[in-house]
């Protein structure tokens, strides 16, 4: 089932995949170092893991054409874990993740992310073009002027490069900027730092390790505070990241394999000696934009990372880190969603709350998964809000008889319990009081408690209370109702209710 | 779409069989008196890139961008494919016209044929199809790609065209006692379409006592259908050879029998009947499952 694939996800688009698949694993050669480098372990960590989880993630992932290999994200929930206990630790909670993962594909949770809101996207993402450019402020600070020239330069390569006639559109810039930056630091022997200061560099091709850690109780303890975040942000990641692969391409994905997938890969790279990763949206986004659209995109792109970094760690050494972070600014240019700022005047106020909050909540703790959660949260209210408005209660009164009769319409639950509560006037002299619910929908327990009250109050009061249509008002607090998508039950519900 | 009687549904694509299809499809419905459906699908082909922008950056909006550029570019190739199809169904919906059916239904589908055939399987009374599509015009001993995947996953009738249109005198049926060609046999004779018809029953078998035995039994059978004028032979040597030799010395305008009745992997190993009728024969087949 993991393996199966379509013909078309592997051989539908050869070339376009190939080509494709090499600027992707160009892209991902300095984004894998400088994870590793936030992560605070040595680059071959995220280069291990970048080949295991691409590679592994083409054959298993449920989203053909989405790159996935060492990521930000990941890397910055795992900074205290590396400082504290070390690298084999890291290798566990990788394994761990992955295991949780895989878990979470079963129990088909993938399905939970019709939960996030658009504007918790935006502010994930958001954010995490943010984070990726925080990271990459301790190599801009304290250094000589000659690292800003090259950042500058870097940039400017990148950007405008692409302009040149002929060669710009079928050479990928970061890769002429990475080369040529490499070049002149070489060539002026600059006294800047490299690829080689940050730490060990793959040699060989990767090998089984079982993580030299003992398999205690308490290792668990340690590892499952990280395992869970870490487990959690790489889905959120990843089905957001197939979401977008979805719309750009116009092609559907499997969600829940996506877990199950991103689960192998993990506890593959873990395995392998390398950290836990997620799918990439700016890779992915090249990707698409490259011309890659298969799940051989994907493997060619783990593929190529891997001959490169191998056959050329004595070169990979001499990249300046100005060259790598001038890639990283433009991928966390290229992830920011400007629309979201530029429109930002357009929106519902509480479309940019949601999105804001996610962002500032991730920047202070670092930890996209307390971000989503707020954000989810505050979606969830200002949406309970807005429908609580949909609450009104009119009256009319027989003076003959001294009955007046309330008709409600409208959502009564939590949120609208008080208000609809305030809709009647207890201090009125009645002899009976008839209240008609036949308009109305009672969605929890809140609502029934705040009937109650009202009809106890008015007979507090001396009247005789009747309800009118309290089965219909209250069949939509059986807790089946909304699993069942039958239309039949659904229009018994709602029926003749506007 | 389940109260509607079955159609007979005709593929249009454009290559050089599609005239033939329409009238061979314009014959079997005036035939058995079913309403006639034209079918045009128009596949994108969303796992095939149409874009390559190998600058490998991404600025401002990249992702906005990027959508952008390809919802144009596909826009404007499906409209031209809408286009293409709707001409080749107005040429189609003349042509069956012209051959004497009355108001045929022109279907135009997203999605790739096989997919939209196995939507539609239950108002498909007999499919009619060309052997090869436009992709492999004129290379006349090729099947069509997706003709075998076609004929498997669809439990109807399906005439395969190969050739231009001849009305159908003499049918040929292909017999031995399998459970596939008895349902055939049971089909034939059922129909209206063969009425009329000289229906040459053929059984390929070494045995000449039970070839007689079988042939025997279909004749009985098709002959209390009625109205089909039964000849039967026994023919010897490897079935498909036999059987594409009689159709030519007799002039047999159509032949009939079951199809893939056994399952990929043997005919993988030990190669397809029905593969070989389909590459052989220069008459159409019509596959009875």
């Amino acid at each position: 089932m993991l393996l199966l694939s379509k013909k078309q996800d592997w051989l539908g688009n050869i070339r376009g995949d190939i080509m494709a698949g090499i600027v992707v694993a160009l892209a991902l050669i300095p984004e894998a170092i400088a994870f590793s480098i936030i992560a605070g372990v040595d680059p071959k960590v995220g280069l291990y893991a970048s080949f295991c989880i691409a590679l592994i993630t083409a054959f298993t992932g449920g989203r053909p054409g989405m790159i996935s290999a060492a990521t930000g994200s990941m890397a910055l929930l795992m900074v205290t874990l590396v400082k504290e206990q070390g690298l084999q630790y890291l290798l566990v909670a990788t394994l761990l993740t992955g295991v949780l993962q895989i878990l979470a594909g079963y129990l088909k949770l993938g399905s939970l992310m019709s939960f996030i809101a658009r504007s918790v996207v935006t502010g994930f993402v958001n954010a995490l073009a943010i984070l990726i450019f925080i990271a990459q402020l301790p190599e801009l600070t304290d250094v000589s002027w000659h690292v800003y020239a090259m950042t500058a330069g870097g940039l400017g390569i990148i950007y405008l490069f692409p302009y040149m006639p002929f060669i710009g559109k079928s050479v990928p810039s970061p890769l002429v900027c990475i080369l040529l930056l490499t070049a002149i630091a070489m060539y002026l022997k600059l006294d800047i730092h490299t690829v080689g200061d940050m730490g060990d560099l793959p040699d060989t091709l990767p090998f089984f390790l079982w993580p030299d850690v003992p398999l205690t109780l308490e290792t668990l303890k340690i590892v499952l505070p990280y395992s869970v975040p870490l487990a959690v942000v790489g889905l959120l990641e990843s089905l957001m990241t197939a979401t977008i692969i979805d719309d750009l391409t116009d092609t559907g994905s499997d969600k829940n394999r996506e877990c199950k997938g991103q689960g192998i890969a993990n506890i593959t790279a873990g395995l392998f000696g390398g950290m836990a990763g997620c799918a990439m949206i700016g890779q992915s986004v090249i990707n698409v934009k490259s011309g890659g659209r298969g799940r051989l995109s994907t493997l060619c792109a783990g593929t190529f990372l891997l001959i490169m970094v191998v056959f050329m760690d004595e070169w990979i050494k001499q990249i300046p880190m100005a060259a790598l972070v001038a890639v990283m600014i433009m991928v966390s240019i290229g992830t920011f969603s400007w629309s979201s700022i530029i429109n930002i005047n357009r929106l519902p106020l509480s479309a940019n709350i949601i999105m804001l909050a996610t962002v500032i909540v991730v920047v202070w703790t670092h930890n996209l998964a307390l971000g989503v959660f707020v954000g989810v949260l505050l979606a969830s209210l200002f949406f309970a809000n807005k429908i609580s408005h949909f609450m009104y209660v009119d009256s009319t009164l027989d003076e003959d008889s001294s009955t007046r009769t309330y008709h409600v319409n409208g959502q009564i639950f939590f949120n609208s319990a008080d208000s609809f509560v305030a809709y009647f006037n207890f201090k009125e002299v009645l002899e009976k009081v008839i209240i008609d619910l036949t308009h109305a929908h009672f969605w929890d327990i809140s609502a029934v408690y705040a009937l109650d009250k009202v009809v106890i109050k008015f007979r507090r009061e001396g009247a005789d209370v009747e309800l009118i249509g309290l089965n219909e008002a209250s069949a939509t607090i059986i807790d089946r109702f909304g699993i069942q998508n039958n239309p039949e039950e659904i229009g018994k519900v709602m029926g003749g209710h506007s | 779409m389940t109260n509607q009687p079955p159609n007979v549904l005709a593929c249009i694509d454009g290559s050089v069989l599609t005239e033939a299809v329409c009238d061979y499809a314009a014959w079997i419905s005036q035939r058995v008196a079913a309403p006639l459906e034209l079918l045009h699908t128009i596949n994108h082909h969303p796992e095939m890139a149409n874009n390559a922008n190998l600058s490998g950056n991404i600025g401002l909006g990249s992702q906005e961008h990027l959508l952008e550029e390809i919802i144009l570019l596909e826009q404007q190739q499906s409209k031209l494919k809408l286009q293409k199809g709707k001409l080749l169904l107005q040429a189609a919906k003349e042509r069956v016209i012209a051959a004497g059916t009355a108001d045929p239904i022109c279907s135009k589908r997203h999605g790739n044929l096989i997919e939209s055939l196995i939507e539609l399987e239950d108002s498909i009374r007999v499919l009619v199809l060309g052997i090869r599509g436009q992709v492999h015009d004129n290379k006349n001993k090729q099947l069509g790609a997706k003709l075998e995947s076609v004929i498997r996953s669809l439990h109807r009738p399906i005439l395969i065209v190969n050739d231009t249109f001849k009305e159908p005198q003499r049918i040929m049926l292909a017999y031995d006692g399998s459970k596939a060609t008895n349902k055939a046999v049971d089909m034939v004779a059922a129909s209206p379409l063969y009425a009329g018809l000289n229906c040459h029953l053929i059984c390929v078998n070494n045995n000449e006592d039970t070839a007689a035995k079988l042939l025997q039994q279909a004749t009985e059978k098709l002959q209390s259908a009625g109205n089909i004028e039964v000849t039967a032979s026994k023919l010897k040597g490897r079935a498909d050879q036999a059987l594409c030799e009689y159709q030519q010395t007799q002039d047999i305008d159509l032949t009939v029998m079951g199809a893939f009745s056994h399952n990929r992997l043997h005919d993988m190993l030990l190669g397809s009947f029905t593969h070989k009728m389909l590459l052989n024969t220069n008459k159409p087949l019509l596959f009875l499952r």
